[in-house]
């Protein structure tokens, strides 16, 4: 009885809304009914090669044994197929650190966190690249698939950080010339696409060092990263800035305490929690923008699928390797924008009780 | 406030400091360029864009042939990705509009697919879209002869999306595409490749969009609404005459960010081979080696579409401003 | 009051709950046409949730509430046809600042009623100049004061010709000395004969207008009298209470 009401309240309530139920009903239906045939009926979960696969599905089903032939090349590209306990060990870990990071009670304990954090990239930088205690050196054109990914957005980030604080600072301070450059910068920054900064990076970097200094591609990309997103969560700190009552200042100028000790002890910290939110989503944006590299030549999770879907024993799977990468991201992307939301909603709650 | 001369001072000298320290760093990186590139023999300036370009380009707003100069070249590229951009933000904007009402619907059912939808889609990143709907339309799509009619008179082939166009040579008629041997004639055909940077734009912005819109409704006072329905006003006339002429003003300010977003996600192109502004660019930084003048060049100018976004759309905001005491 | 003519207004064992908040536990209430019944009680007796009950701004969970015979159920053809019939004062006015004030009357007959412009504009004038304000007609509401656009609320209720009104705390948010302004129209408004029923602080009016005093505490109604009755010698000890708080000051 219940659920027949629910029923007229929800889906049937008056005449276009009935209309549209029983049209989205009957999408629904048929689209999943493509999906299971193609993707369970008909699909084909072992077989020796491509023309097999095929010949088996009758070209009207997914194969599955594309992805049960592939998924560590995709996962971990080109690093050696025995060590690859390593990169799948740095995943976990990455994966780890950022859910233990999401405890509120560390976040009160920031050098603690900071901490954790330096000693987890720490790990995982020797698990990559090896050549000390006894783990074989890999070098980092190697570092490819996911673990690559997750590199490039962890430390992407985190190097922005400190030049983004600074350039929030400097957004918001009265000397016209740091003020200028800031500006300057940030807006010049956030009016270019990614992958012309990364171009830039990828380019020029070399021009820039002297005597043709070889950096390893994988750190000119990161580099592009760094400065790109440095502009970006600036503006992310300077909404945390903002949001700080004047009368923070005006208690803490009343206290005696100098500018560096007022933005470093009262400012800083309560910036940096309200903007935790917004911080999460540049991460989600800049864990999506890794894939950019694939353009400038860096072997990442797309780039390992794409190369796949070209080999050929196994030609032109594309929909199962890129169904495949495109849960990956989902589940990483869906699970922190949930967080984020959750995040929000009960920091404005505590705001407001107050 | 500083006002002793010592304290004044200190605030002139830090800024000369770090003035000085940003254009040491600038000089030094400008000194080792200049090394680098005469040892490389690799010229500067932009005269290049003179030369002869000596690269085709598939698709083309103005004329343009291999022996036109890279400056042409560049403009060809450019009006492509204003095509792109103008395009994909009146269909991103129209679907992200319905997509945000329904997500507010009171039929759970359409609110629960526009939240799937608007979840997968900002989920997965836009290159991987872009990459699906490419190998959609160039692999899956058959041949011209079995070409897919998803609506009256326009077809997808492995040849490009052609549809049916106004004519006036004639008197003004609809020009629709027709078979005529191996490929379709009249109507005009877009290829594989704009299409794909289309509508993997425009699916992907119209779930940000959605968004923006849903905030934008749900962001104008409760009051309103319950004021509109005690009136009697039924859902849809109280949204039109009430709710969104209130909800665009919250919602201009990130649309338009999503529209500079847009634009620059639109050299992405250069992944699928779509001849925008950065693929024309990228391809003459190879041929002449210049990269620092074609980077320099294709920054400035999607730096002044992303100003002129944001200066249009903020005149229009500033005109139809809440008039208050 | 007349029990031979059917109540305009019924509600019989109203219950709304809030989560785990009970709003309102059991209400019964018969208004006729031409009553004029205030609702007062201390805050989170559920006076304003009791209101907005009737026009389905909020839905009851329990009982049954029935306007001029029409039954308030999940169906929209109902909850349309008391919105059209009943209307609505707030306490933040919520006049739709993108509107002129003209526009802000002439909406509703026109897009609910199917009115034609020229004749909507003309209740719409009518109504202003009755809550004397036909000439700010083509201002915006963010450029009058608060008295002034509540008054242009009331007016923009009137012109859907409703044959009841709620008033739900409609002085609350205005500063005192434009309360009188608004009352006024109120009193108007009662003396004509409108049945209303008005959730309010305001004694003296409820003194001067109202047929009967309805008193809420805590999700019930305590008691119901008439003004004389009710100020001289409440019967309750709440009511007791709440009046010496109200009036001691």
């Amino acid at each position: 009885m219940r659920a027949l009401l629910w029923l007229r309240a929800n889906l049937f309530n008056g005449v276009w809304n009935s209309i549209l139920t029983l049209a989205a009903l009957y999408l629904i239906l048929r689209g999943l009914w493509g999906l299971a045939d193609w993707g369970v009926v008909n699909a084909v979960w072992s077989a020796p090669d491509g023309r097999a696969c095929r010949a088996a599905s009758g070209e009207a089903g997914a194969c599955w044994a594309f992805i049960a032939h592939w998924y560590r090349f995709i996962l971990f590209g080109r690093f050696p197929y025995a060590e690859q306990w390593r990169p799948l060990l740095v995943i976990l870990l990455f994966t780890g650190l950022v859910l233990v990071s999401c405890d509120r009670r560390l976040w009160r304990r920031g050098r603690l966190l900071i901490a954790i954090w330096v000693v987890g990239l720490g790990v995982s930088l020797v698990l990559m690249l090896g050549g000390i205690l006894g783990l074989s050196h890999v070098s980092t054109d190697l570092w490819n698939g996911l673990p690559l990914t997750l590199f490039l957005a962890v430390l992407g980030l985190a190097g922005a950080f400190p030049l983004a604080v600074f350039l929030a600072l400097g957004r918001r301070s009265n000397l016209p010339i740091l003020r200028a450059l800031s500006v300057g910068y940030i807006e010049l920054i956030r009016g270019v696409p990614l992958i012309t900064v990364l171009f830039m990076a990828s380019v020029m970097l070399p021009l820039f060092l002297p005597g043709g200094v070889n950096v390893a591609n994988a750190l000119r990309a990161l580099a592009g990263l760094m400065l790109f997103y440095a502009a970006y969560l600036a503006e992310v700190v300077r909404g945390g800035l903002q949001a700080i009552p004047r009368g923070q200042y005006e208690a803490a100028d009343a206290l005696g305490l100098s500018y560096w000790q007022t933005t470093r002890l009262v400012v800083l910290p309560q910036a940096l929690q309200i903007a935790i939110p917004p911080l999460v989503n540049t991460f989600i944006a800049a864990f999506k923008d890794t894939t950019l590299v694939t353009i400038v030549g860096l072997f990442d999770l797309v780039a390992t699928a794409s190369s796949a879907i070209t080999d050929p024993q196994w030609r032109g799977f594309y929909w199962e390797a890129y169904l495949f990468i495109a849960a990956i991201y989902f589940v990483y992307c869906f699970f922190m924008s949930r967080y984020s939301r959750a995040l929000e909603a009960s920091l404005q709650q505590r705001r407001a009780v107050r | 406030m500083p006002v002793s001369w010592a304290a004044r001072l200190r605030v002139l000298l830090l800024q000369a400091l770090v003035l000085g320290a940003v254009l040491g760093l600038a000089a030094y990186l400008v000194n080792n360029t200049l090394d680098n590139l005469a040892r490389q023999g690799i010229a500067t300036g932009f005269s290049y864009l003179g030369r002869q370009a000596s690269f085709a380009i598939g698709e083309t707003l103005i004329s343009y042939s291999a022996a036109d100069s890279y400056g042409r070249a560049l403009l060809v590229g450019l009006l492509n990705t204003i095509e792109i951009a103008v395009l994909g933000s009146v269909f991103a904007s129209v679907l992200g509009l319905v997509i945000g009402i329904a997500r507010l619907s009171s039929n759970w059912l359409i609110r629960n697919l526009a939240a799937i939808y608007i979840e997968a889609l900002r989920n997965v990143p836009l290159l991987l879209q872009l990459f699906l709907w490419w190998d959609v339309l160039r692999i899956a799509a058959p041949g011209p002869r079995q070409a897919w009619e998803i609506l009256p008179g326009v077809f997808v082939s492995n040849r490009g999306l052609v549809f049916p166009v106004l004519s006036w040579s004639g008197g003004l008629h609809w020009d629709v595409p027709h078979l005529a041997g191996f490929n379709f004639a009249g109507g005009h055909t877009v290829t594989p490749e704009f299409a794909a940077l289309l509508v993997g734009l425009v699916v992907y912005t119209a779930a940000f969009i959605a968004e923006i819109v849903r905030a934008g409704i749900e962001g104008v006072p409760r009051g309103q609404s319950e004021a509109a329905a005690a009136l009697g006003l039924r859902r849809w006339p109280a949204l039109r005459h009430v709710i969104l002429p209130q909800a665009r003003r919250i919602i201009l300010p990130p649309l338009i960010g999503e529209y500079q977003a847009l634009t620059k996600n639109s050299s992405l192109a250069v992944a699928i081979g779509f001849p925008d502004l950065m693929s024309v660019t990228n391809t003459t930084l190879n041929q002449t080696g210049q990269a620092i003048e074609a980077i320099a060049l294709m920054m400035a100018i999607y730096l002044v579409l992303s100003l002129a976004i944001a200066g249009a759309l903020n005149w229009v905001n500033a005109r139809t401003r809440l008039v208050e005491r | 009051m007349s029990d031979a003519a059917a109540a305009m207004i019924e509600l019989i064992g109203v219950e709304k709950r809030y989560g785990a908040f009970q709003a309102l536990k059991g209400v019964s209430l018969k208004v006729a046409r031409g009553d004029r019944v205030v609702v007062c009680g201390p805050s989170g007796s559920g006076k304003s949730t009791l209101v907005r009950c009737i026009n389905r701004l909020e839905r009851h969970e329990a009982g049954r509430i029935i306007v001029d015979g029409v039954e308030l159920t999940d169906a929209p053809q109902q909850i349309e046809q008391v919105r059209r019939d009943v209307g609505m004062v707030f306490q933040q006015f919520n006049l739709f600042p993108h509107l002129t004030v003209l526009e802000n009357l002439t909406l509703a007959p026109m897009r609910v009623r199917g009115m034609a412009a020229a004749e909507a504009r003309e209740i719409a004038l009518h109504f202003l100049e009755r809550v004397h304000i036909a000439e700010q007609a083509e201002k915006y509401p963010g450029q009058l004061s608060g008295g002034q656009q509540q008054r242009v609320a009331i007016a923009r209720a009137l012109a859907m010709k409703p044959k009841a009104m709620l008033f739900d705390e409609p002085t609350s948010a205005l500063d005192p000395e434009m309360i009188k302004e608004v009352l006024d129209v109120m009193i108007a408004l009662a003396e004509e004969g409108m049945t209303m029923i008005c959730v309010t602080h305001e004694m003296g009016f409820a003194k001067r207008a109202a047929d009967r005093i309805v008193f809420m505490d805590e999700g019930r109604i305590v008691e119901e009298a008439p003004p004389e009755e009710f100020f001289s010698a409440p019967k309750s000890a709440r009511a007791q209470l709440f009046l010496s708080n109200i009036l001691g000051h």
